[in-house]
């Protein structure tokens, strides 16, 4: 990636039945400037395939976290370098 | 203060001795333990595995047990919660709070209980005897219970 280029490298990691959906736990992604939230996020990986669509498909259900602290759907993802789906967390 | 994720089974008498062994300072401590259920929704379940998200779930227990120190005079706290695959029976997770005075240990104890029920990332399938699986949904009555510490202050900390 030669700077100047309006990309954002992320990591974006998937856990428990999103992972499942999605197929693998881990992936490395280049997204375009424009997609700004979480919430542009999800519908820009909905149209990337059917697995994403499956995994999104109730988007209010699927939690985020944004370099390991918890997100919102409104919430800028620029600068961000790891970001994760999951349901919510059932631990305890 | 200790946060421990670990496959392995705990010892509670041990580490209740860890924390406060030596001590003097302490006249309270308290433990909560949560065990695996043999059934889900009347059903029986062969094994319950717990997946967690290595990084993020030590940093939000560590956020979670920081908060409880801040709310709550506490001499000691510990959290260990286990991953991997465990049995009907089995201990998933251990929380221990110690303090000069028992209000503020129980208070403590049920609300770090509270917040990593609702917060720390962990997710647990359970294995039913016909060999199918499913993840476990995530009850309205866990996040009814976090807010009840975001209404009212604790009286123990007065």
């Amino acid at each position: 990636m030669t700077s100047g280029t309006k990309t954002n490298t992320v990591t974006l990691r998937y856990f428990a039945w999103v992972r499942e959906k999605i197929g693998f736990a881990e992936e490395e992604i280049s997204l375009p400037a424009e997609v700004a939230t979480v919430a542009e996020l999800i519908e820009w990986l909905k149209a990337r395939g059917e697995t994403y669509r499956a995994a999104f498909d109730k988007p209010e259900v699927v939690r985020t976290a944004l370099d390991q602290t918890h997100a919102r759907a409104d919430t800028p993802i620029a600068n961000v370098r790891e970001i994760a789906f999951f349901p919510p967390v059932t631990g305890g | 203060m200790g946060i421990r994720i670990q496959t392995e089974d705990f010892n509670i008498g041990a580490e209740i001795a860890g924390l406060t062994g030596g001590r003097t300072d302490i006249g309270s401590v308290v433990t909560f333990t949560g065990t695996v259920r043999g059934t889900a929704g009347g059903a029986p379940i062969t094994s319950m595995t717990l997946e967690h998200y290595p990084g993020m779930t030590e940093a939000e227990l560590a956020r979670v047990e920081a908060e409880a120190n801040a709310r709550w005079p506490l001499s000691a706290s510990l959290i260990v919660h286990r991953i991997g695959e465990l049995h009907p029976g089995d201990n998933i997770v251990l929380v221990i709070t110690a303090s000069a005075h028992r209000h503020a240990a129980f208070e403590a104890a049920e609300f770090l209980m509270d917040y990593l029920k609702s917060r720390a990332p962990f997710w647990k399938k359970e294995a039913r005897p016909d060999g199918t699986s499913q993840w476990v949904d995530a009850r309205e009555t866990d996040t009814a219970a976090l807010q009840r510490w975001q209404k009212s202050p604790s009286k123990a900390a007065e």
